[in-house]
């Protein structure tokens, strides 16, 4: 029977227009892959397009945000009350620490004037709300809620309370795309705060793993230790946290050591994070001449020493 | 009198979004690595269920919004399901006319030739990602099948 079908798309399609569409298709798939890949032609379209997805991204996790924002509101007094005792005895601690802290700065300055280099510490912030959304679940990427707009660029370090977090890889006008420390794309130069011996650590894909892979068999480095970043390449500020060693494996038969680590970060529970501005005009290593700050070895002595 | 269908492409659209949105909607993360590829699902079923061809445009253009949503190289899910859209086209007689059980093997080859061919570019492009775990989601994906059916075909006859 031939009832008015609303639906005017044929049943069957086949032959050389199929085909031919598919080749079409394709070649102009690998043309934007490639020109993405290589010339970067893509970056504006890129940009605009993340802001026409961002308001989809955004309302797939507001029914999470709204559940968590009600369980916030309805949370019990006597469960205020103890973060509140909680919360004051962290500030006491705190305020004490930050006593020290001010005299240290000044001497520190004083100090960087006399070699006449700039201190790169943190000068600005910016919290940033992560979307919580899953680009991939072999990438460690987030998506945050600050963007060009809010003078978010490319390659700002991003912190947490405990430590370094990622750096921005992708800024679109009112959302960018966050790497973190454990994406096994990433690396990230650091320095063991005990010995000074420079490396890299890498991601492993999972939030909670880090590794170390170019320490030489003699490093002097055991479980526990500290490692902060060393500011080499400019993107992180030196001397903040990163991770703290948990294993380390000796295979004599190997040049280098395995060694694994945990972010400090809490990556995969942050609600937030901080995105920073600091002075990196500097670059390292400085003139040879002159005292070396701490933790930072002499050029001679090698990777490892202490 | 045949069975009519209403299945234009305000329907269409709003399938794709919502196979997109639940791409990536939030799960825990041992969920996370099992979740099927619903928008490469949902091409199938449009390529070789539905009552209407579709054709390689819809791949494509999904393929490219879920580029965009993911953050990931532009093109590459634009690229994988339009080579699955159009095997499932070439194969949509015969496919239609095989049992449940044979169709589902059908679509687990494909999704895996769409995985595959993610797996391909991701290390042409330098972004390799060799954690064995990638490949779970591909039977998983084949065991919703006969689920994603029963949906489509319903959403399909509702006016």
């Amino acid at each position: 029977m031939t009832t008015h079908e609303p639906d005017s798309r044929p049943l069957l399609l086949g032959g050389p227009a199929l085909g031919l569409r598919l080749i079409v298709l394709v070649i102009l798939s690998i043309g934007l892959m490639v020109a993405d890949q290589h010339q970067h032609h893509l970056a504006v379209i890129r940009d605009w397009l993340s802001a026409a997805v961002y308001p989809l991204q955004w309302a797939v996790q507001a029914p999470l945000a709204a559940w968590n924002t009600a369980r916030e509101s309805l949370a019990t007094r006597s469960r205020i009350d103890a973060d509140n005792v909680r919360l004051a005895s962290d500030n006491l601690v705190l305020r004490l620490k930050l006593m020290r802290f001010e005299s240290l700065a000044q001497e520190n300055q004083r100090l960087r004037a006399a070699r006449e280099s700039s201190a790169r510490v943190v000068q600005r912030s910016l919290i940033a709300e992560i979307v919580r959304v899953d680009l991939d679940p072999f990438r460690q990427r987030v998506l945050v809620n600050k963007g060009s707009r809010d003078g978010v660029f490319r390659g700002q370090a991003a912190l947490d309370a405990n430590g370094i977090f990622g750096q921005v890889t992708r800024v679109g006008p009112i959302s960018a795309e966050v790497i973190l420390i454990s994406d096994p794309e990433h690396a990230i130069p650091v320095q063991v705060n005990r010995t000074g011996a420079r490396t890299i650590a890498l991601g492993t894909g999972r939030s909670g793993q880090l590794t170390l892979p170019y320490l030489p068999q003699n490093s002097d480095v055991v479980a526990g230790d500290l490692f902060v970043s060393s500011g080499l390449g400019g993107v992180f500020p030196p001397g903040y946290p990163v991770g703290k060693v948990t294993a380390i494996e000796r295979d004599p038969s190997q040049p280098l050591l395995s060694v694994t680590a945990r972010p400090l970060a809490a990556l995969d529970s942050d609600p937030e994070l901080l995105l920073v501005w600091f002075d990196s005009t500097v670059v390292e290593p400085e003139s040879e001449s002159g005292p070396e700050p701490p933790g930072v070895l002499a050029p001679a002595s090698g990777a490892g020493g202490d | 009198m045949a069975r009519r269908t209403n299945l234009g492409w305000p329907r269409i659209t709003a399938m794709t979004i919502v196979a997109l949105v639940a791409t990536v909607a939030p799960l825990p993360d041992w969920l996370q690595i099992l979740r099927p590829d619903f928008v490469a699902l949902t091409v199938l079923w449009l390529c070789l269920l539905s009552p209407r061809m579709t054709g390689l445009f819809h791949a494509w253009g999904a393929g490219l919004a879920l580029d965009a949503f993911r953050g990931v190289l532009f093109g590459q899910h634009a690229l994988t399901l339009v080579v699955i859209a159009y095997i499932a086209s070439k194969l949509r007689l015969q496919i239609r006319a095989f049992p449940p059980l044979q169709q589902t093997a059908v679509v687990l080859a494909l999704l895996w030739l769409n995985e595959f061919l993610l797996f391909w570019i991701d290390g042409v492009s330098g972004h390799p990602i060799t954690d064995w775990r990638r490949w779970l989601a591909v039977p998983v994906g084949a065991a919703c099948w006969p689920l994603i059916t029963g949906l489509y075909a319903r959403v399909a006859q509702h006016r």
